[in-house]
C-alpha cells in the first residue's frame, strides 16, 4: 500500500491534499448544531446532481411532451417517483440547509475578516442556487411553472429602455414557450450545475486558506503548540467526518421522512396548481413562487405607491440623521448624496420599478455584511444586547415575509409585508451603528 | 447559547403572530367542503371506485397518464376481469386510459373539453371532489338542466343522476355562526340533505339511498386519489423500512462519534 501511495504521490499530490484538507486540516473543537449545514449543503448538491441525472434520462424538454414525461417518470419508470420526489424535496432541503448555513455565518461573525471572500463566494452560490431553482421549476411545465416564470421574467420589463428587449431575449419568444423551456433546461442541467460546483470548490478553497470560524468567534491559529498545530484544533478527519455522519443520518430522517410520507408538503413543496399542465389561457388564482423565494417575493409585492411615500420620508429622516452622527465629513457628504439621489428616484419611477429594485437589493445587501458589521467581537455569545435584539427582529421579519409571500395579498398583509421590509433593510442599514452600541462581553483566550 | 435559544423561540413564535389575523380573514371567505379521509389501503373501495370511474367518467374524461395494466396490478384485478369490466376504449392492457370522445366533439357538446382526470385529486384535493360530486342539483336555467352548488354554472351535467337521483337547491347554511354541521343536520327536513353549505331537497330517488351514494362517492374519490399518485401504495410502506434503518444507523453513527471523540476535551 505504501509503495502504491509513493508511486501516486510522485505523480499526483494525493497524500498532500488528503492531509491539507482532511487529516491535518485543523478545525476548532467546539462546533455546535449550526456547523452541520455546510457539509449537508454539499450532500444535498450531490443528491440533486445524482437524482437529476436519472430524471434527465426520461424527461423531455419539449412544451408538448414535458408534463406527460414527468407523469411517465412518476408512473412508468421503475423508481422514477422516488427520483422525482428526492429531487423536488431536495430543492427545498437545499434552501433550508443553505438558509441555516447563512444564519450561522451571521450570528458567529463568520463573514468577518479574514473570511470576507468565503462569505462573498457563498453569496454568489446563493444567487446561482436561486437561478438554478427558478429554472428547474419551469421544467415540469405545470401551470404554476408556466405562470411563475412568466411573472418573474416580466419583472425585467421595469428596467428603463432595455427591459422589453431583455425579457424577450431571456424567453427567446414574446411569451414563455417551448424556446424558454429548452434554454431553461440547458441552464438547469448543465450550465448552472457546473457554475455551482466550481463555486463550491472555490468556497472551500477560500475557507481552508483562512480556517474555520467557530461559535466563540476567536482564531484558533493564534494559539499553536510547538509543532504548529493549533491547541484548540482537531483534525477534520476523523473527528468531524464521524460527527457530520451523525448529522447526515438525522438530516436523512427528516428529508426522507418528507420524501416518503409528505412529498407535497401540503402544497408548499409541490404546489397543487402545478399538477395541471401549463395553460397560457388560464392563470392560476394565485401565482405564488415556491416557499424559498417568498421572503423576496413579499418584498417585491410590498412596494405600493403609498409605501414609496413612507420610504421617501424615512430616507429624508436618515439624510438629516447623518448630520448628527459623528463621522468624517466626507462620509456625511457621500451618505447625503446617496439619500438625495434615492429620494429623487422614489418620485421619478413607479412602485413596480422600486419593487424590483428592493427585491434585488434584499439579495445584494447580503454581500455587504462583512463591512456593515462593526462589532469588536465576532460571536453572538459575546456581543452586546442591541445586536441580539436586531438578529431576533430580523429573523422574525424574514420568516414573516416568507409566510406572507405564500398567501394572496390583502390590505392587512400588505402593511405587514411593508413593515417587515423596513425591518429587513434596517437590519443591514443600521448595522454599522447598533453593532457598536452597548457593552460586549470579554472574549476568552481559548475555546470554551 | 442562551441567545441562540431566544432566537429559536422567536423563530418558532413569530409566524403565528403574523398568520393568525390572516388565517381568520381567509376562513371567513372560504368555501365549505365536506372533509373526507381516503384510504389507499382499502383495495375493495378502490376497485369499486375504479368501476364507477370507467363506467361514468371515462366516456368524457380521460386519465391519459395512467395505464389499464397498472390498475390490474395495483388493485388486484384479474386480467380477464380487467378486459371485460374496465377496458371499454381499447383491447390492449398496456394502453393509456384515454377517453373515446374527441376533443372537438367535446367542445361542440359542452363548450369546453372535459379536463383529464389523472391528476385531478392533486389539483382540486379530495374534500373538494367529494363535495363537488354530491352537489349537483336541478336548474332549469342551465343549458344541461343541472347546476352545482360548489362549482356554479359548471358545464358538466349530473352524470351520476342514475345513482343519486335528482335534488333541488333550497338554501344555504348560514356560515357566520360557529356551529358544526351536525347541529345543522338536526334542523333540516326529512327529505333534505346538506352538502358543503348547500341544503338540497330530494325530488326523485335514484338507485342508491343517500348513504349508499355518499359511500360510492367516497370510493370514487379514493380511487381518484390513488389514480393521481399510484406510487403512494409503495412509498409509505417503503418509507417505514427506510426510517427504521436510519434509526439503527443513527445509533451506530452516534456511538462511533462518541468513541472517536473520547479523547477531545
Amino acid at each position: 500500500m505504501s509503495n502504491f501511495m509513493e508511486w501516486v504521490d510522485r505523480r499526483f499530490p494525493a497524500t498532500k491534499v488528503w492531509n491539507e484538507h482532511l487529516a491535518e486540516y485543523w478545525t476548532p473543537k467546539n462546533f455546535n448544531f449550526w456547523y452541520y449545514f455546510g457539509s449537508l449543503a454539499m450532500l444535498v448538491l450531490v443528491i440533486q446532481i445524482v437524482t437529476g441525472i436519472f430524471l434527465t434520462m426520461h424527461y423531455k424538454p419539449d412544451a408538448s411532451l414535458a408534463f406527460a414525461s414527468v407523469e411517465y417518470i412518476m408512473r412508468d419508470v421503475p423508481w422514477g417517483w422516488l427520483m422525482r420526489y428526492l429531487h423536488s424535496t431536495g430543492a427545498s432541503a437545499f434552501f433550508v440547509v443553505v438558509y441555516l448555513h447563512m444564519f450561522r455565518g451571521l450570528i458567529y461573525g463568520s463573514a468577518r475578516e479574514p473570511r470576507e471572500l468565503v462569505w462573498l463566494i457563498g453569496c454568489v452560490i446563493f444567487v446561482a442556487l436561486m437561478a438554478e431553482a427558478f429554472m428547474g421549476y419551469l421544467l415540469p411545465w405545470g401551470n404554476m411553472s408556466y405562470w411563475g416564470a412568466q411573472v418573474i421574467i416580466s419583472l425585467f420589463d421595469v428596467i428603463p429602455y432595455l427591459g422589453p428587449v431583455l425579457t424577450e431575449w431571456i424567453r427567446g419568444d414574446f411569451v414563455v414557450s417551448d424556446a424558454t423551456l429548452n434554454r431553461f433546461f440547458a441552464f438547469h442541467v448543465i450550465a448552472l450545475p457546473l457554475v455551482l460546483c466550481a463555486l463550491v470548490f472555490l468556497h472551500i478553497v477560500a475557507l481552508h486558506k483562512v480556517g474555520s470560524n467557530n461559535p466563540d468567534g476567536i482564531e484558533i491559529k493564534e494559539n499553536k503548540d510547538e509543532n504548529g498545530k493549533p491547541v484548540d484544533g482537531i483534525a477534520f478527519h476523523p473527528y468531524y467526518t464521524v460527527k457530520d455522519l451523525v448529522g447526515v443520518v438525522v438530516f436523512f430522517m427528516v428529508y426522507l421522512g418528507v420524501v416518503f410520507f409528505w412529498p407535497e408538503g401540503s402544497g408548499v413543496l409541490l404546489e397543487k396548481d402545478n399538477f395541471a399542465p401549463a395553460n397560457s389561457l388560464q392563470t392560476p388564482p394565485d401565482i405564488v413562487p415556491l416557499w424559498y423565494f417568498t421572503p423576496f417575493y413579499s418584498i417585491l409585492r410590498a412596494s405600493t405607491s403609498d409605501f414609496l411615500i413612507i420610504l421617501t420620508v424615512l430616507t429624508g429622516i436618515a439624510a438629516v440623521a447623518t448630520f448628527f452622527i459623528d463621522t468624517k465629513r466626507s462620509n456625511k457628504i457621500t451618505a447625503f448624496i446617496c439619500y438625495a439621489v434615492l429620494a429623487i428616484g422614489l418620485f421619478t419611477f413607479d412602485a413596480k420599478f422600486w419593487g424590483v429594485v428592493m427585491m434585488g437589493s434584499a439579495i445584494v445587501v447580503l454581500f455587504l455584511l462583512p463591512w456593515l458589521d462593526k462589532s469588536p467581537v465576532k460571536s453572538i455569545r459575546y456581543r452586546s444586547m442591541p445586536f441580539k435584539i436586531a438578529v431576533g427582529i430580523f429573523v422574525i421579519a424574514f420568516i414573516s415575509l416568507g409566510y406572507l409571500g405564500m398567501h394572496p395579498v390583502s390590505a392587512l398583509s400588505t402593511i405587514q409585508a411593508q413593515l417587515c421590509t423596513v425591518l429587513y433593510f434596517s437590519f443591514f442599514a443600521l448595522m454599522p451603528f447598533y453593532t457598536t452600541w452597548g457593552k460586549t462581553k470579554p472574549v476568552p483566550e481559548r475555546l470554551t | 447559547m442562551k441567545t441562540n435559544n431566544l432566537v429559536l423561540a422567536l423563530v418558532v413564535a413569530l409566524p403565528f403572530i403574523v398568520s393568525v389575523p390572516n388565517a381568520i380573514a381567509a376562513t371567513a371567505e372560504g368555501v365549505v367542503l365536506d372533509p373526507i379521509h381516503v384510504d389507499s389501503g382499502d383495495t375493495p373501495s378502490l376497485q369499486r371506485g375504479a368501476s364507477l370511474f370507467v363506467n361514468y367518467c371515462l366516456s368524457c374524461h380521460g386519465a391519459a397518464y395512467m395505464r389499464y395494466e397498472r390498475l390490474a396490478y395495483d388493485l388486484d384485478i384479474p386480467m380477464e376481469t380487467l378486459a371485460e369490466e374496465y377496458m371499454f376504449t381499447t383491447d390492449k392492457p398496456g394502453d393509456l386510459m384515454k377517453t373515446a370522445m374527441s376533443e372537438d366533439d367535446a367542445k361542440a357538446w359542452f363548450g369546453v373539453a372535459p379536463p383529464d382526470l389523472t391528476l385531478v385529486s392533486r389539483v382540486r384535493k379530495n374534500d373538494w371532489l367529494y363535495t363537488y360530486l354530491r352537489a349537483f342539483y336541478l336548474d332549469e336555467n342551465s343549458p344541461s338542466g343541472w347546476n352545482n352548488s360548489l362549482f356554479e354554472n359548471v358545464a358538466m351535467p349530473h352524470v351520476l343522476y342514475e345513482l343519486q337521483g335528482a335534488q333541488t337547491l333550497v338554501g344555504h347554511v348560514e356560515s357566520s355562526e360557529d356551529e358544526s354541521t351536525e347541529e345543522h343536520t338536526a334542523n333540516i327536513g326529512a327529505h333534505q340533505n346538506i352538502v358543503g353549505d348547500a341544503i338540497f331537497e330530494i325530488q326523485k330517488v335514484g338507485k342508491n339511498t343517500p348513504e349508499e351514494f355518499d359511500t360510492a362517492m367516497y370510493d370514487l374519490v379514493n380511487f381518484l386519489s390513488y389514480l393521481a399518485e399510484p406510487a403512494q401504495l409503495q412509498r409509505r410502506s417503503i418509507g417505514i423500512w427506510v426510517l427504521a434503518w436510519l434509526v439503527i444507523l443513527f445509533v451506530v453513527s452516534y456511538l462511533l462519534k462518541k468513541e472517536y471523540w473520547r479523547d477531545v476535551h
